[in-house]
């Protein structure tokens, strides 16, 4: 439940699901997303649900902060579990070209680079919330022995199609893109399509995805 | 048989230094991670459609700093230019220095050229016609990050052809007096993360002045002065972001996210730049000062409520 609506700004309301970044928290952010995206207002810009919050921005043409919050706050949120979850399976190569941090990461999380590809590849990951660019998914949560931090000095570039960790977070660099989480490999398939109109994410909010490894030649030869 | 008839199209002598097609910009993407675009300096953006004749929310011409240079091939073409723009234009045997806010007339041969703007940012050009583009999602806003919208996602370059699918029936001859006014202070509304920041952080974000550094451009503008002291937490848990919010981060020095800005942020917000003063603050250049002065949200409203009016008042002068 929305613990607290706020105003960002003039046209904006900024509604706080907690403090906490957990599964249950971010179904309910998911959940309120969707039920306000099927209502279609016609005053709503934008929805952005992310962990734990969700910021809805407004025309302030159209309607102003206490009108659409009461607007919110009166809604139907759909309450059953009927929330669909994709399941993704998301190729990547983690050849030394393409794991740009994985002495870094052993070094710091003081594991061999076997039981950190391990540990990835065995977990099942749920997408939070897609963006900062088009379409990069923020997927958790990593198990506590694989958190790091950011890079000290973040990357003026990290190459496109980057997998890579920071905190108990994985994601996918949609594009090049300036980025300072830890890269440990590469995968081939597009996550974002600009031609698809409809669903140009290939992971949403809600979907869970597996990683699985594969070789140089199977990256290079890869054919969606 | 059909009579093919002439073609009327640009040809880019020069580019520019950040030359975008844009236009209102796209709804309902932020969840994608696709921001909003559009023009940045809206009331000049719709003013330049309004001089030539076009449907207020047409695509237009958005240039930042140096413009194009532009040279016109077909049938008498009506344009516009908008902001505080030095252009001429090169006709056969002269040339003429250009003056914003006034419907002017090419011909077959004719030249543009957009030499500056004159200490501001953005300025536009309309052209009286359909411009041949490609739209995503209802619009065709350039983002050049996420590399959609119009001219294959990507800024002009030099050699590049505009073409003019169909001519507007009337040639109109248009004038507005507008004067851009300059602004001394931009108004925001506390952020959400106000109180992160120490008394002393919250005084001088309030009170000193700040000066918009080189790094700026339409995704956001990073500003340098005295440092702001954050005493809680450096970072957030990522959330969405519109335009307009001053983050700030572990440096101390705040960052206004513009209309391209990235749909997520972790640093703490400080605060958000009103609605009615976004037009002016995203023509500040690089060296300009800036000084923040706090507004409660009924009067940001009411501000906004005057702007739109006045943009209002402006078009209907047109007619």
């Amino acid at each position: 439940m929305i613990k607290n609506i706020l105003n960002l700004g003039d046209a904006a309301l900024y509604c706080d699901f907690g403090k906490e970044v957990n599964r249950e928290t971010n179904t309910q952010v998911i959940r309120y997303f969707k039920s306000i995206q099927k209502e279609n207002i016609v005053s709503i810009n934008n929805l952005s649900p992310s962990y734990n919050k969700l910021i809805i921005s407004f025309d302030l043409k159209k309607t102003n902060f206490k009108d659409l919050k009461k607007l919110i706050e009166n809604l139907n949120i759909t309450n059953e579990d009927d929330l669909e979850n994709k399941k993704i399976e998301v190729p990547v190569c983690c050849d030394e070209n393409f794991a740009l941090d994985i002495v870094r990461l052993e070094n710091k999380l003081n594991l061999k680079r076997e039981k950190i590809y391990e540990n990835f590849f065995s977990k099942e990951f749920f997408c939070y919330m897609t963006g900062f660019i088009a379409g990069m998914p923020f997927l958790g949560d990593l198990s506590k022995n694989m958190r790091a931090n950011r890079l000290e000095t973040p990357r003026v570039s990290v190459p496109k199609g980057s997998v890579a960790l920071t905190e108990q977070f994985a994601n996918i660099y949609t594009f090049e893109s300036p980025g300072g989480w830890n890269v440990i490999g590469n995968s081939p398939l597009r996550i974002f399509d600009s031609s698809k109109e409809e669903s140009p994410n290939l992971i949403n909010p809600g979907d869970i995805v597996l990683f699985k490894e594969i070789s140089k030649n199977q990256y290079e030869n890869f054919n969606e | 048989m059909k009579i093919l008839m002439s073609k009327n199209y640009f040809q880019v002598i020069r580019a520019g230094i950040n030359t975008t097609f844009q236009d209102e910009g796209r709804k309902n993407l932020y969840h994608v991670g696709i921001p909003f675009s559009g023009a940045m300096d809206k009331r000049n953006y719709l003013l330049s459609n309004k001089l030539v004749g076009n449907k207020i929310n047409s695509p237009a011409l958005e240039f930042a700093y140096q413009g194009p240079l532009l040279k016109y091939f077909g049938n008498k073409i009506n344009i516009a230019i908008t902001g505080d723009v030095n252009f001429r234009i090169k006709k056969k045997d002269i040339t003429i220095d250009g003056n914003c806010y006034q419907s002017l007339n090419l011909e077959d041969g004719d030249e543009v050229d957009i030499l500056s703007t004159n200490k501001s940012v953005y300025g536009y050009l309309a052209i009286g016609g359909q411009i041949d583009l490609k739209y995503q999602w209802s619009s065709c806003s350039t983002n050049t990050k996420a590399i959609i919208g119009a001219n294959d996602g990507k800024k002009f370059e030099n050699e590049q052809v505009m073409n003019i699918s169909k001519l507007n029936n009337h040639l109109l001859e248009k004038k507005l007096n507008y004067l851009n006014t300059k602004i001394e202070n931009i108004r925001i509304i506390k952020g959400t993360n106000f109180d992160y920041f120490s008394d002393k952080g919250k005084k001088i974000f309030l009170e000193k002045e700040f000066i918009v550094s080189k790094l700026t451009d339409r995704m956001g503008m990073r500003l340098e002065g005295p440092k702001i002291e954050n005493i809680i937490d450096t970072n957030i848990k990522s959330e969405g972001l519109i335009k307009g919010v001053i983050q700030v981060p572990a440096d101390g020095n705040p960052i206004i996210m513009l209309s391209d800005h990235g749909t997520i942020g972790g640093y703490p917000k400080i605060g958000v730049v009103i609605s009615a003063d976004y037009d002016k603050l995203v023509q500040l250049s690089p060296g300009s000062k800036i000084k923040f002065k706090q507004v409660d949200l009924s009067s940001a409203e009411n501000l906004f409520k005057l702007y739109d009016l006045e943009t209002q008042n402006l078009i209907s002068q047109i007619e």
